[in-house]
């Protein structure tokens, strides 16, 4: 192949996220545009994974500058190469703002989005060409497994695991050391590794991101895993809806067999490892370790009580060992940099970093990594620039259904493990999804056990009838039928479920109800007593038409503008009223309203 | 409703023929159920009760234990479904970015009810929970491609696209 050497690198992001906010278009104008002025022998454009800002896609990154473009388009690129590429000035138009500052920033690192950060399982996350393995291996990619099995004996590869500290990052946080010990001490003719992609955490996307943006990397912790456990086979159980990261992984993995990386006798060290994938068919319960190996043997996706283990008896009833793809993709770098390199980053009890997913009503949606015992307010309001559209932060939910929402109260937490589990919320897979004040936390509760409800697989009683009965409590309660001793319902049906239930989503169904119920007791007792929902969400319990609060109106005819049906009146500078009858409620002038003087009646 | 034409067998064979092919690239067992049933899907849009008893008749597995598997799994279907997909997400992130009223904002227009098809098998309406681009939310896939940041007003304009 013949290679030339650019004068630039012009990165575009390729991940899910700005797919959808038209990037190929991007590409496609940036190549033409490219062509037209005869640059593409000096030029070349990398497409990568998720640069994790997927609130600005789609995003580019010029190198060797590092300056960022954000929300750009295809009609941006003629500018874009005329200015920056020929001339070497910056576009000033396209760069990122920040949102606290209203400051434009230029450089990559400079945004307090990335600066915050400390990206070790997403270094090349938005770096490389995820379909190029010479982009992985360039960066230091397979350098530890080639190590670890020229150099190293399985044990000590366990040993440095264990003294790493690394914790499992597919919710549980079990010590994957342990783990893999369990599995390596099976004695057997064949055993094996599986990595969890089911990620069904509604809200969460790290896993898809580094499946799309760095596949070796979970291919290298793979091999590893292998090698310390003594197992030659691995399957990636990938959900159905994601298929660039299945296509991307696919690449990846005839890339590695091509490179002698994956297949026999891996660095003539007589170990073998071959990797398939296996595609998911919709089903959150798969995501449970005994279900998901049900499903790749072809059956009902339904949990198992364990004992006995995968360790003991997983897939096709050999020992076998599972993780998520957060937790393998944290292997190469332990391998690489070592256990002290990698236990001088986190907690006492949780070391490392981990992936947020940040969703909901925060101003910069997207991934971050942080070091482990970061506090909620540096996340939230530092990295995620804070609650959008200027409101007050109500709650952040944590550990998607299983979980707990924090609030107020927690800002200053740190974030690890075991104070997540003690504030009564779960790391689970890192899905930080923010409400604001305009959210009804008794909605919340009802729509997640909406979703546990009908993902419950139907095997044990506890779960498929209790999560069932809940969710009739919650939806009275919401629609205002709410009674007297609702609530008492709620937490002892909710207790039962818990301490009964077959596996960990009927285990952890009742969370939401239960801490919402903690922080927001008050708020289901206006809707059961008061008939009101103070966040003006359920639609039983609010107006059939908005008001206009006379004295804080400011008369500036704003609404007047937006009212698809014309009935608001009054004289500009003066208070105005808006006809009850005619209102159709659909919130048009309460949104509008620069001085929040509109609210349901 | 059975063939009326009096070639029900041929035209069993005729109908069965493309299944028979895939099923070459498989061996006869019961791990390949999930990738066939897939496979078939791909290929009749759905899943006709025929093809389900093909298939258990080649994995040797009960036709009971491969239609629980059919209907166990939210990605099978057993009933035809619209030339185009639209998959509405009602994910957490979603939902609070106002998801439910994207969905019922496509229920009007198409006058279809969540998981329903049009008459004329243009669309199919399903809900799904987190379509994994949470970061764009509220968003939807119609057939592969996805669309973020929506706003109710937005929805006609999207169908349009696909008509
Ligand atoms: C209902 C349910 C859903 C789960 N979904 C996932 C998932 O999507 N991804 C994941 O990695 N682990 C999931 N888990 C946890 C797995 O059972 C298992 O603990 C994990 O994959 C182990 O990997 P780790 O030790 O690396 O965390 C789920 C558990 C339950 C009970
Ligand atoms: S919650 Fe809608 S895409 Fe994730």
């Amino acid at each position: 192949m013949e290679q030339s050497i650019y004068r630039s690198h012009i990165l575009v992001c390729g991940g899910t996220g700005c797919v959808s906010s038209g990037c190929k278009e991007v590409q496609e104008a940036l190549k033409d545009e490219l062509k037209e002025k005869d640059l593409r022998d000096e030029v070349k454009i990398v497409e990568t994974g998720c640069h994790g800002f997927c609130e600005k896609g789609p995003i580019m990154v010029m190198y060797p500058e590092g300056v960022f473009y954000c929300e750009v388009t295809p009609e941006d690129m003629e500018e874009l190469v005329e200015e920056h590429i020929l001339k070497g000035r910056t576009v000033e138009r396209l760069l990122f703002t920040e949102p606290t500052s209203d400051d434009t920033i230029p450089s990559y690192t400079d945004i307090d989005f990335y600066s915050k950060q400390q990206r070790v399982v997403l270094s090349n996350c938005g770096k490389i060409d995820p379909e190029e393995i010479e982009e992985y291996i360039a960066k230091d990619g397979y350098e530890a497994v080639g190590r670890v099995l020229t150099n190293m004996e399985p044990q000590e590869v366990i040993d440095e695991v264990k003294d790493a500290g690394l914790r499992g990052r597919g919710g549980g946080g079990f010590p994957t050391g342990l783990k893999w010990q369990f599995a390596a001490d099976e004695d057997s003719d064949k055993k094996y590794v599986i990595c969890n992609a089911d990620e069904g955490d509604p809200g969460a996307f790290m896993d898809r991101s580094l499946l799309e943006g760095d596949p070796h990397r979970i291919i290298e912790g793979m091999i590893i895993a292998g090698y310390a456990m003594g197992a030659d086979e691995g399957y990636v159980y990938v959900r159905a809806e994601y298929p660039l990261a299945i296509d991307r992984l696919q690449k990846a993995i005839d890339q590695a067999e091509e490179y002698g990386l994956l297949g026999e006798n891996l660095f003539d060290s007589g170990f073998d490892f071959k990797l398939q994938i296996k595609k998911g068919a919709g089903a959150f319960v798969c995501g449970e370790e005994t279900a998901l190996m049900a499903s790749i043997e072809g059956k009902r996706g339904m949990p198992r009580p364990r004992p006995p283990f995968p360790a003991q008896k997983g897939l096709f009833g050999k020992p076998s060992n599972i993780n998520n793809v957060e937790s393998f993709a944290n292997v190469p770098y332990i391998m690489r940099e070592g256990a002290d390199a990698y236990n001088s980053i986190g907690t006492e009890g949780s070391k490392g970093t981990k992936v947020f997913a940040l969703t909901g009503n925060i101003n910069n949606t997207g991934l971050a990594e942080v070091p482990m015992g970061i506090t909620i307010e540096e996340i939230i309001y530092d990295i995620g620039g804070g609650i959008t559209e200027g409101k007050d932060f109500k709650a952040v939910q944590i550990g998607g259904p299983s979980g707990g929402c924090l609030t107020q109260e927690h800002l200053d937490l740190p974030i690890d493990y075991d104070s997540l589990i003690e504030a009564g919320a779960m790391m689970g897979s890192g899905g930080l999804v923010v409400m604001d004040e305009d959210t009804c936390m008794v909605d919340v509760a009802r729509f997640f056990l909406d979703f546990t409800q009908s993902e419950s697989c139907g095997k044990c009683t506890p779960c498929r009838e209790g999560t069932k009965r809940m969710l009739e409590i919650l939806e009275k309660i919401t629609s205002g039928e709410g009674e007297e001793g609702d609530i008492a319902q709620l937490e002892r049906l909710a207790e039962n479920i818990k301490s009964t239930s077959l596996c960990g989503l009927g285990q952890t169904a009742p969370n939401p109800v239960l801490s919402t119920l903690e922080y927001f007791r008050d708020e289901y007792e206006a809707h059961i007593y008061e008939d009101n929902c103070p966040a003006g969400v359920c639609e039983e319990l609010t107006g059939d038409y908005y008001v206009i609060d006379e004295d804080t109106c400011i008369g500036c005819t704003a609404c007047v503008d937006v009212c698809p049906v014309d009935v608001i009146s009054g004289e500009q500078g003066e208070a105005h009223v808006i006809d009850e009858e005619g209102c159709i409620t659909c919130g048009a002038c309460a949104e509008t309203c620069p001085v929040d003087a509109i609210s349901q009646a | 409703m059975a063939c009326q034409c009096g070639n029900e067998e041929q035209n069993r064979e005729e109908f069965l023929a493309p299944l028979r092919e895939l099923l070459e690239d498989y061996e006869s067992k019961e791990k390949y159920l999930i990738p066939i049933l897939q496979d078939a899907q791909e290929e009749y849009g759905y899943l006709p009760k025929d093809v389900l008893r093909e298939i258990s008749g080649f994995l040797n597995l009960s036709f009971s234990q491969v239609y629980g598997v059919a209907t166990f799994y939210s990605q099978f279907h057993l009933e035809p479904r619209g030339e185009n997909i639209i998959r509405v997400c009602m994910g957490t992130a979603c939902h609070v970015r106002g998801g439910e009223k994207i969905l019922e904002k496509i229920k009007d227009e198409l006058g279809i009810e969540d998981g329903g098809t049009t008459d004329d098998l243009h669309f199919t309406l399903e809900s799904v929970a987190c379509i994994g681009a949470c970061g764009l939310a509220p968003v939807i896939m119609v057939n592969d491609d996805t669309h973020g940041r929506l706003t109710p007003e937005q929805v006609p304009e999207i169908i349009e696209e696909y008509k």
